[in-house]
């Protein structure tokens, strides 16, 4: 790892101005990405301002179906929070698969979503959930968000503080693991809102990263079951190809994925 | 350079450190706990395994001044006395390692598992086990006699 | 034997060092003023190098060398060896090019190092050797050792023209012909055996220091075989003459063949150690280890088998291309031959055996022995025509196999081997039997109705372990004896030193071997103290790699046993006034026979150190040292037996049932035994399913680290079904063969053979990725 010098924040706003002060910073979290990015040389920046000791960015909290996850709330602490699971325990257990649990003790869902890795698994849920993600300075919609493959609408100095959606009717996520990273291949979060309306969010598969699979959200919203995506195809050019799978596989993981989300959503 | 202050193994210890120093390299330059080892660079190997607050957590991917003030469980810090911990006892009982090299780890990350799953009251049958193993690789023992152990001492620690 | 002798199930004297941390590994170690070493490696798969500029990188605070490979082979440092002499079938032999420990000239493959830097922290080093700049032309390289022989190819080495190191053969080719040709049915394969990058969980590390004063050097190091290392770095790469040269190999954190060799940062770190008069330490990053490890495997195989009427093997072809890298590692060139070829017979009765092995360099990491070395690539070849033979000729494969099985021992197959003893129809019985093979068909209904495809294979495997005869292996090209030394030292007070030339790194030395002496003399193994792993304390040994630390390690502390029985029987018959064939020795007691006249074995000792009683002429001490030479290499086998469920919608693969009944003749130490079959087994389920070495045309390893290289973790395994059953090996006096590769030699065939028959497709690589499974399935 290349030199750095650390800030430890214990509030947003110290944060910021520590961000402010120094020259190129970055903020860490949980660090389960960044510290690992540094030691590859991969990444290098100058300063990092640490955003564990914040209080305000964690806790979860579930009122009258409205859900909020706070930033810094660890993967551990997701996939743990019996209060979350009796609203939406597709996200707990999408939470409990992340990583090993050494990195769930660490790991933040902000740090996740701020990362954007196209194999990552929040990314799905976000989108399928419609959630809303609220920073230091504004708050953006899900889609809004995730731009690209570890792109996001994110300024440099911009700090996600929680993360919020509506509990949907019926919810639940289907990965399939690369067999070395344990990232995943396919990742599909379906979601059907308490209105009837679907959204299908999909990791790791697509070469641009996470999506929404309009054809399947149609097909489940006008039938829930799984054989309303028999029909429905995944379109290989969207797909990532390498030594783990081609795009014809990928594919098929999608729609596998997608019909055991349904299954498992009940 | 920065001091660093925690506790390790129940002692207040310091430590002047550059701030790019990871909490393995920690405990193992300045403070000669070499137990915890280091076995790749990309946080799946799971040799680093140490407790930060009494929950497991990978040294190699941590920097020595994110952990400041916490309170740290190494291999060396597990048993009480010439008592071993139930975990310890059971790797040597069962043969729960061959080279040694990420026996550390792995003990650490069954003591984090048993705790866990004591607490919230779940079973940790032999699937769960190889499961939560998921971040910790051993190449020798095929994890055989690892969840042996395992499901040994967590028997033990009723 | 006592409670802890031969059989006994002793726990392990070595954990408590371990699961308490106290473990010594060689990156634990550090020496006042030591500095780090980090090596700038190619980025390219081949290249010529222009120039080195070292001007940014030598300014760099804490930097205090920056080293090339003309620094070094200015100095006199030779190149690397390989160590077994092959001849091609033209009677030519085998063309070694030249390999520095810092390349000179050119670099072959991604990783090779091309400079060092030393510097004061390692973070300071890695830093630095980013900053030199080295001006490279790249050449184009060729990666596929079969494209690599083809004209036109880039070549690596103007020694080895059309990358061709050696083209050689075992048997005869035209009796093999004929076989066929007259056979009543033929069935062929092509196989790949992947490349595997061995990944011993302890990444490879050497501290190196040189004292000017003494002009002596001490190196701390991940080695199997700390004894041949300093051989090796004295006798051909100049480094020190042995007696100015200490090699330490303390605890090893596992090596599975990879830790055998001499590589060039072990050379680096000495050289520089003297050159800079600092001690010097590198440890390699994981990432390090994927390039620069020597990597296993790595074969293309055509094979053809012919049977008779009555499905008996009349002849046996096979044709392997193996890819040995970019530079020939210390014993790359008799893993694809001796250590291959002369195990195509297996456990059957075959009178026409050809093999063509043509070894080739590309631009990719060195290939060597890893775990099993050339046995599990026979195996594969072996047990996967015979799977798909038998499914070819409609008989169950249980059946083939037992219809060609040898049962008459001594057996000389037509490729070398002398097969000494086994009972292969015991083995696969006890295997069909633990797995219930013949209620498999109502399972796979079952399973059939969850919508699973259910699958079994079977593997019945031989390989020649207890390396080797000196005198034999000599002839067929090896450069060094193959035997193994023990001293055993008696002390006055009656506990016991051994001291071994084998190596643990795992498998339980301290416990086995103190084992032999509660067998013996009835002492508890807490008596006992193993030493190992320092050529100054230990007289010489060839090291632990092959299954050879038992069969030929223990042998040696037997034969030396048998000199300090012998002598202590003689002072204790002289101090007892008795006939010394009338003295025994049990429970730690020395006693005359058919009387109560007794001695504590710790008083016999003393008296052998105070001298004052001793038989007349008799030199005082109770110390005893034997060379033991194997008179054949020994013949572990067995059977296994896998079963697996297929996810047809993912092409996953679970395994529901793994069995083991292996033959290892005497056993020791059954639980250290199973814990190396549980090993071996996942290492080959590792290759067979999950592992794979994969470089891009450009030279560039794809799976440089664990994100990409699937390693086993525990929830891809099952739990393992093991059983021994043990023929005595008669060429050892305590009758062992040696259990340590079994496990990744017999496991990979039986997965696929078990896959394949789930899927119904023949045709399926290693390894077996759900997305190579699913593609065979929609194929």
């Amino acid at each position: 790892m290349y030199e750095v010098n650390y800030h430890r924040a214990t509030s947003v706003e110290e944060a910021a101005a520590l961000f402010a002060k120094a020259g190129d910073a970055k903020f860490v979290a949980g660090g389960q990405t960044l510290i690992p990015t540094m030691k590859q040389h991969l990444a290098a920046p100058s300063d990092l301002v640490d955003l564990r000791h914040i209080t305000a960015l964690k806790g979860i909290t579930v009122s009258g179906g409205q859900v909020t996850i706070g930033a810094g709330t660890t993967h551990a602490e997701v996939a743990g929070s019996a209060q979350l699971r009796s609203a939406c325990a597709a996200i707990c257990d999408l939470a409990g698969h992340i990583g090993d649990p050494a990195v769930r003790h660490m790991g933040t869902l902000g740090g996740s979503i701020a990362n954007n890795d196209p194999a990552a698994d929040y990314p799905a849920a976000m989108v399928a959930l419609n959630a809303a993600i609220r920073t230091n300075k504004r708050t953006l919609a899900a889609e809004d968000f995730f731009t690209g493959l570890f792109e996001t609408a994110l300024e440099a100095d911009e700090i996600i503080v929680s993360v919020s959606f509506q509990a949907p009717a019926k919810c639940a996520y289907a990965k399939f693991p690369n067999p070395a990273s344990r990232y995943a291949m396919a990742g599909v979060f379906v979601a059907r809102g308490t209105d009837g309306s679907v959204r299908v969010g999909v990791t790791g598969a697509g070469s641009s990263g996470v999506f929404r699979h309009s054809g399947m959200e149609r097909a489940l919203a006008a039938n829930w079951s799984t054989g309303a995506l028999d029909n429905v195809s995944v379109d290989e050019n969207m797909m990532l190809s390498d030594i783990h799978g081609d795009a014809a596989y990928r594919a098929n993981l999608v729609k596998v994925m997608a019909k055991r989300a349904v299954a498992a959503a009940g | 350079m920065a001091t660093v202050t925690l506790t390790v193994n129940g002692k207040k210890v310091s430590g002047e450190v550059e701030d790019r120093t990871l909490l393995v390299q920690f405990l193992r330059e300045n403070l000669n706990l070499t137990g915890t080892h280091v076995g790749c660079d990309t946080s799946q190997c799971g040799a680093c395994v140490v407790h930060m607050d009494g929950k497991a957590i990978k040294s190699c991917t941590t920097l020595a001044v994110q952990a400041a003030g916490s309170a740290i469980t190494t291999i060396e810090g597990l048993a009480d006395g010439t008592q071993l911990h139930p975990v310890q006892a059971a790797f040597r009982e069962h043969h729960g390692l061959q080279c040694g090299f990420c026996t550390p780890g792995m003990i650490m990350t069954a003591v984090d598992m048993i705790n866990r799953h004591k607490a919230n009251g779940s079973k940790l049958d032999e699937k769960t086990i190889r499961a939560e193993l998921e971040g910790n690789i051993c190449r020798c023992t095929g994890y055989h006699n690892i969840v042996r152990a395992i499901e040994a001492a967590n028997a033990a620690m009723a | 034997m006592g409670m802890e002798g031969i059989g006994a199930r002793v726990k392990r004297k070595e954990d408590q060092r371990f699961i308490t941390g106290k473990g010594r590994y060689t990156d634990d170690f550090r020496m006042p003023g030591m500095h780090h070493a980090a090596f700038v490696r190619s980025p390219h798969a081949h290249a010529r190098v222009r120039s080195i500029d070292k001007s940014k990188a030598e300014a760099m605070p804490g930097v205090i060398a920056v080293l090339d490979g003309r620094q070094l082979t200015g100095d006199g440092i030779g190149n690397l060896i390989c160590g077994w002499m092959i001849h091609s079938r033209d009677g030519s032999p085998m063309k070694m090019g030249a390999w520095s420990a810092i390349a000179t000239e050119r670099v072959r493959y991604v990783g090779d190092a091309a400079a060092v830097v030393i510097a004061d922290s390692q973070a300071r080093a890695r830093a630095a050797a980013e900053a030199v700049v080295i001006d490279y032309e790249v050449l184009a390289a060729v990666v596929d050792p079969v494209a690599a022989m083809q004209a036109g190819a880039p070549q690596l080495h103007t020694e080895a023209p059309n990358n061709l190191i050696y083209d050689w053969e075992i048997g005869d080719a035209k009796a093999v012909d004929a076989a066929l040709a007259s056979a009543a049915h033929v069935t062929e394969i092509e196989i790949h055996n992947n490349r595997l990058v061995p990944n011993a969980m302890e990444p490879r590390a050497a501290l190196a220091s040189y004292d000017a004063a003494e002009d002596h050097f001490t190196l701390y190091t991940t080695s199997q075989n700390p004894h041949v290392a300093r051989l090796v770095l004295s006798a051909f790469y100049q480094v020190a003459p042995e007696h100015k040269l200490r090699v330490i190999a303390p605890d090893v954190g596992g090596g599975f063949g990879s830790k055998i060799y001499i590589y060039p940062e072990e050379i680096v770190c000495l050289w520089a150690s003297k050159r800079t008069g600092v001690p010097v330490k590198w440890t390699a990053e994981r990432s390090e280890s994927f390039l620069a490890d020597a990597h296993g495997r790595d074969h293309v195989t055509r094979a053809r088998i012919g049977f008779d009427a009555n499905h008996r093997i009349t002849g046996f072809k096979v044709d392997t291309v193996a890819n040995l890298g970019g530079y020939m590692s210390l014993f790359s060139s008799c893993v694809p031959t001796y250590l291959y070829a002369t195990l195509l017979s297996g456990q059957y009765d075959i009178a026409n055996i050809h093999c063509n092995v043509k070894a080739v360099y590309t631009n990719t990491a060195p290939v060597d022995a890893y775990r099993g070395a050339g046995r599990p690539e026979a195996t594969f070849v072996v047990e996967r025509i015979m799977e798909t033979a038998a499914r070819e000729l409609g008989l169950d494969p249980a059946e083939l196999r037992r219809k060609n099985f040898i049962r008459s021992f001594p057996h000389q197959t037509p490729v070398i081997m002398a097969y000494d003893a086994g009972d292969y129809d015991a083995t696969l019985e006890a295997a069909l039997k633990a797995a219930d093979y013949a209620g498999f068909a109502a399972r796979r209904a079952e399973a059939e109705k969850r919508g699973r495809k259910r699958g079994i294979g079977l593997s019945c495997y031989i390989e020649a372990c207890g390396i080797a005869p000196s005198a034999a292996v000599g002839s067929l090209g090896a450069g060094v004896g193959l035997w193994e030394s023990a001293e055993v030292r008696v002390n006055p007070v009656g506990t016991i030193e051994i001291l071994t030339g084998s190596h643990s790194h795992g498998q339980g030395h301290e416990t086995t071997f103190a084992q032999l002496i509660a067998e013996r003399f009835g002492l508890p193994v807490a008596n006992v103290s193993v030493l190992h792993g320092d050529t100054d304390k230990v007289q010489f040994g060839m090291g632990t790699y092959g299954s050879r630390s038992g069969a030929v390690g223990m042998s040696a502390i037997h034969k030396a046993l048998d000199k300090v029985e012998a002598k202590a029987k003689k002072i204790a018959a002289h101090l007892m006034e008795a006939d010394e064939g009338d003295i025994v020795i049990e429970n730690g007691e020395v006693k005359v026979a058919g009387t109560d006249k007794k001695l504590g074995w710790h008083e016999v000792c003393l008296a052998a150190y105070t001298a004052h009683n001793l038989p007349a002429g008799m030199e005082p001490g109770l110390k005893e040292t034997a060379f033991y030479d194997p008179a054949n290499f020994t013949f572990p086998a067995g059977a296994y037996v896998c079963e697996v469920e297929v996810d047809p919608d993912t092409g996953t693969t679970q395994i529901v049932q793994f069995v083991a009944a292996d033959d290892f003749g005497v056993i020791i130490n059954p639980m250290i035994v199973e814990g190396q079959v549980h090993g071996g087994i996942a290492q080959g389920i590792g290759q067979a399913l999950l592992e794979n070495a994969v470089y891009n045309a450009d030279g560039q390893l794809v799976t440089a680290s664990y994100m990409d290289y699937a390693m086993p973790r525990a929830d891809d395994l099952p739990s393992f079904k093991l059983s021994t059953h043990v023929t005595v090996c008669p060429n050892n006096p305590l009758g062992m063969k040696g259990c340590g590769e079994a496990g990744a030699i017999g496991s990979p065939p039986a997965l696929i053979n078990a896959i394949t028959n789930a899927i119904g497709n023949n045709n399926l690589a290693m390894p077996a990725s759900p997305s190579r499974v699913w593609a065979a399935m929609h194929a």
